[in-house]
């Protein structure tokens, strides 16, 4: 076997000498470099750990902003700062045939049905003052849109849906005089019962995608989901989406919100 | 290893690099950071309990299982607060975030890819190791670096995952800002099914991962804590001072994790 040019290494041989040239270079250390090097990390490791565990309670049982611990609740303000600068685009629409009636997945401030003829929207200022009232009619009669959208619960679930109803931007231009050019900053809006309330910022409410909603899957509204004017959006989770609107105020100041105070996020935008 | 016969020689190479300082951060920092985002994401997951996961969503239109069957759910103890699973998900997820981005951001920067990524010989040469492992062939182990073929894929495999774990978190996370990248992913419902789908498999990484640390044993697992592993057969210094050294051991090949 050696009278011939020499035989080819194996490819196994090159492939091990190459891996190892990988790690040629790597520093070692000597026994009494090695235990220094193990002390050191085990007390750096032993710190950073109890560190972790000291934040780790004072996070769970340190102080609470509307139902959560103070540093997630500004999480979900630096979030919301964040995604503010997005907020003007919109969702995908979606073929009507594919809409179909999603479920009732909430009673509040609708446990009781109501004379709907007796209904009335009023609308307040933001010191409080009555800016006016409306019967349905006022809303119906201006611009129908239609939207076929994918509604989201924040529980998880989604259920592609066709709204009708009018523009919150169409309605808030009756009031154009008294807002003047600088509108207000926040909406808050309240069922007739009070029991159930949202607020939302301005530039959210005047979306092109945010509705005040009178029909779904082409019929009026049921009284469970919020007849006879509730808002629609696809760019909120459902918990933004009040049914059976009682009183609309234009604000400047942030208004408290029902899941809000029960831990969740104020912005709750998609 | 020394003998006992042997006193601590200052100039004898012991131990050799193996995990880099920032390798070893991002590794230990992750793991509260997965724990964080699994618990919280289970609480954000278990308020539709209407519409359990299964892997028919959208797929077969068939619910094939329980992601987590009732009886689990209570023994784990995982209460239904959902606007706490929410604040955590979506705080610790930017920390889950910056941490993955800084070790991908480092293994590329310096270098470390190339022990990690696998090569054209990785996806057969994982077969072979996989056998090994599960006692099921002992046949010679493939040559190999610091990594060999299976762990390449697997560790290579994990970055990816949790690449698509924040990128379809975003999606269902804003899917309309975002919608570009929710389309990407097969609409609202697929992303959502795949964000599930990668927890289940981070899930699975780490139960095979633990098993596999208290195999190598403990001078393996000591390596990611202090960076460096004990060289098995530490080549012998030649000293005039020690003529008496015995000759060197054949290097037996680390199959480290």
């Amino acid at each position: 076997m050696s009278e011939q040019t020499p035989e080819p290494k194996r490819v196994d041989e090159e492939r091990a000498e190459r891996y190892a040239a990988l790690d040629a270079d790597a520093p070692t250390l000597d026994e009494s470099a090695y235990r220094r090097q193990t002390r050191r990390s085990v007390l750096t490791g032993g710190a950073a750990s109890l560190a972790a565990l000291v934040g780790w309670r004072w996070l769970q049982t340190g102080p609470e902003d509307n139902n959560i611990p103070v540093p997630l609740r500004r999480g979900h303000e630096f979030n919301e700062a964040l995604w503010r600068r997005l907020s003007g685009r919109s969702a995908p629409t979606f073929d009507r045939s594919r809409s179909s009636v999603l479920r009732v997945n909430g009673r509040h401030g609708i446990r009781n049905e109501i004379d709907l003829d007796a209904w009335e929207l009023t609308v307040l200022g933001p010191d409080g003052s009555e800016w006016g009232g409306h019967v349905l009619d006022d809303v119906t009669a201006l611009p129908k849109v239609e939207l076929t959208i994918e509604h989201k619960c924040i529980e998880g679930w989604s259920h592609i849906v066709t709204w009708g109803g009018a523009r919150f931007s169409d309605f808030a231009a009756l009031y154009a005089d008294r807002l003047g050019p600088d509108l207000t900053d926040h909406v808050a809006l309240v069922t007739p019962d009070r029991e159930y309330y949202v607020g939302l910022d301005m530039a959210s409410m005047l979306h092109p995608q945010m509705l005040l909603a009178y029909e779904l899957e082409g019929e009026p509204l049921t009284q469970d989901h919020g007849a006879p004017l509730r808002l629609a959006t696809p760019n909120k989770y459902g918990i933004k989406c009040i049914k059976r609107i009682g009183t609309i105020q234009f604000t400047n100041d942030r208004p408290t919100d029902y899941w809000y105070e029960r831990g969740y996020d104020w912005y709750a935008q998609l | 290893m020394t003998t006992n016969a042997e006193p601590a020689d200052d100039r004898v190479p012991v131990a050799r690099l193996k995990h880099r300082r920032v390798t070893r951060w991002t590794h230990w920092i992750n793991v509260p950071l997965l724990t964080i985002m699994v618990w919280s994401g289970l609480r954000i997951y278990w308020a539709d309990v209407r519409d359990p996961f299964g892997f028919g969503v959208g797929l077969v239109g068939w619910h094939w299982f329980d992601f987590l069957p009732d009886a689990v759910n209570e023994r784990l103890g995982l209460e239904r607060r959902l606007a706490r699973g929410m604040a955590f998900h979506f705080t610790f997820g930017w920390l889950f975030a910056v941490n993955g981005v800084a070790y991908a951001l480092f293994t590329w920067r310096s270098g470390e890819w190339r022990r990690l990524l696998p090569d054209r010989h990785s996806p057969g040469d994982s077969v072979t190791v996989l056998l090994h492992d599960l006692f099921i062939r002992r046949k010679p182990l493939p040559p190999q670096g610091r990594y060999n073929a299976a762990q390449r894929l697997s560790y290579t495999t994990i970055v990816a995952m949790g690449a698509v774990a924040v990128l379809t978190g975003l999606a269902i996370y804003k899917p309309t800002q975002v919608n570009l990248l929710t389309t990407v992913f097969g609409g609202y419902e697929m992303a959502r099914t795949i964000h599930f789908a990668v927890t289940i498999g981070f899930l699975l990484f780490v139960a095979v991962h633990l098993l596999q640390v208290a195999r190598a044993g403990w001078s393996n697992f000591a390596s990611m804590v202090t960076g460096y592993e004990r060289i098995a057969n530490p080549p012998p210094v030649v000293s005039p001072a020690d003529p008496t050294e015995p000759p060197p051991k054949q290097r037996e090949e680390s199959t480290g994790v």
